[in-house]
């Protein structure tokens, strides 16, 4: 099998346990929700300053979501010796990376595509120049995705890895929040010719973590 | 013919501590060999050592061509490992388990659907992985190991768990492994169930293999353990 077609299995594997178990729709999703909520009670009632802030709150809530995200990936793997078995499985680390990532990537995905709705209704919020948002989001997603695979298998085999992720994990996508935010700023703006920048700004980081991720995650993978 | 396991002065730490202290093992193709030893002497470090999920911190090793020293990855696709757990996903079925596995390692579907007959878990084939009981998961295990068609099976306490047709069916794959010419390295308390079909005995006592060096002529020959001065 090329590296494609084992990353497609691994893909596969994750999102299908993910539809099973229901963590995104019953878990992550209430709880990006209730965030937007939390913010929108603890800001102000006044609808301009949310529309204001909406694209960090949005991005903020992700970064979170992300979290869960990893930590929901990688406790997969801690069950019933799974780790072993897909060491054992004589798949190539980048495949089981590259797997891993667009799992994460379409679960966050997902995500997103809900939570805009919230925020579009909650916050009352026109999304003016779609182009750049979507592509925007989809590149910082990929960017969060390989950088929160990276990190998440770094922290696997410690038993105190669903705190050690956000501490590694939140300094790394720092880049991420900046630029999303601004290109969805941008972009609510109607002013789409400032976003693009901050999309390619995104489409640095994440082809710069799936690199790094599909060369290191295979020796990480042997000592977690 | 070349050796399928070959061990020399092999050291694996856990920690500081040294779980296999110094051991020289061979296996050749077609061998069936039993280990023997307490609890905490080693048996499951060996095995993980040769599987390759553990590192060779001294000595040297050679497990089906590839040097441990320098790779522990090149080899997996080619052993079947049973071990404590399953490794298997709770929230896949039996079939999505057994299909994973096996494509991971290149093997096709069918055989896949094969070992699923052979080891009748065909009624279970869409449950989940969290409702099988002990001997149903280590059912499917087996059934891993064997789908993936290894030249090396490493099996750790096989029997645990299994009830009457499962110990038969484990009873047919160390039969069928030893017609095939394959080799297997198992561990087990339960030295009665193994012994008919081993070659070899090695028994393992503070992480020192004792009777492990010499290879019996003829494959799947019950022996008396053999405990030598190393």
């Amino acid at each position: 099998m090329s590296v494609f077609q084992e990353a497609a299995l691994v893909a596969g594997k994750d999102l299908r346990i993910e539809a099973r178990a229901r963590v995104i729709s019953q878990q992550i999703l209430p709880f990006g929700l209730i965030v937007l909520l939390l913010f929108a009670f603890a800001l102000d009632p006044d609808r301009g300053v949310l529309q204001r802030v909406a694209p960090g709150l949005f991005w903020i809530t992700v970064l979170l979501a992300s979290l869960l995200g990893v930590s929901r990936a990688f406790s997969v793997e801690a069950e019933n010796g799974a780790r072993d078995g897909l060491r054992l499985s004589g798949l190539d680390g980048s495949s089981i990376f590259l797997g891993k990532a667009v799992a994460l990537a379409v679960e966050l995905l997902v995500f997103e595509a809900l939570l805009t709705v919230g925020v579009v209704v909650l916050f009352d919020v026109r999304l003016a120049s779609l182009p750049a948002l979507v592509l925007g989001t989809i590149a910082a997603t990929v960017g969060l995705a390989a950088a929160g695979t990276l990190y998440g298998v770094l922290a696997a085999g410690i038993r105190a890895r669903e705190t050690l992720v956000p501490v590694l994990l939140l300094p790394i996508v720092a880049p991420v929040l900046l630029g999303a935010t601004r290109a969805w700023e941008a972009s609510i703006d109607g002013v789409p010719g400032d976003a693009w920048p901050w999309v390619a700004l995104l489409g640095i980081f994440a082809v710069l973590f799936v690199g790094i991720g599909m060369l290191a995650f295979g020796p990480l993978l042997e000592e977690s | 013919m070349p050796l399928v396991v070959r061990l020399r002065s092999a050291v694996c730490l856990l920690g500081r501590f040294p779980a296999l202290a110094g051991v020289d093992l061979d296996v050749a193709p077609g061998e069936t060999v039993l280990l023997s030893g307490g609890n905490g002497a080693g048996k499951t470090t060996l095995l993980r050592l040769v599987a390759g999920l553990l590192p060779l911190h001294q000595g040297d090793g050679e497990v089906l061509g590839t040097d441990l020293s320098r790779d522990r990855r090149s080899h997996r696709r080619r052993i079947g490992f049973v071990g404590q757990d399953t490794g298997c996903y709770d929230d896949l079925t039996v079939r999505e388990n057994l299909r994973f596995a096996t494509k991971a390692a290149g093997a096709s579907t069918e055989a896949a659907d094969e070992a699923l007959a052979a080891l009748e878990l065909e009624r279970l084939a869409d449950v989940h992985h969290g409702k099988l009981s002990t001997g149903q998961r280590r059912r499917l295990g087996l059934a891993i190991a064997f789908a993936r068609h290894p030249d090396l099976f490493l099996l750790d306490e096989p029997h645990a768990g299994l009830d009457a047709p499962g110990r038969a069916y484990l009873d047919r794959v160390l039969a069928r492994a030893a017609q095939e010419g394959r080799s297997v390295l198992i561990a087990s308390h339960e030295l009665e169930l193994v012994r008919p079909f081993a070659t070899r005995e090695v028994v393992l006592t503070n992480g020192q293999a004792h009777g492990a060096l010499p290879v019996a002529p003829e494959p799947a020959a019950a022996l008396e353990p053999v405990e030598t001065t190393p």
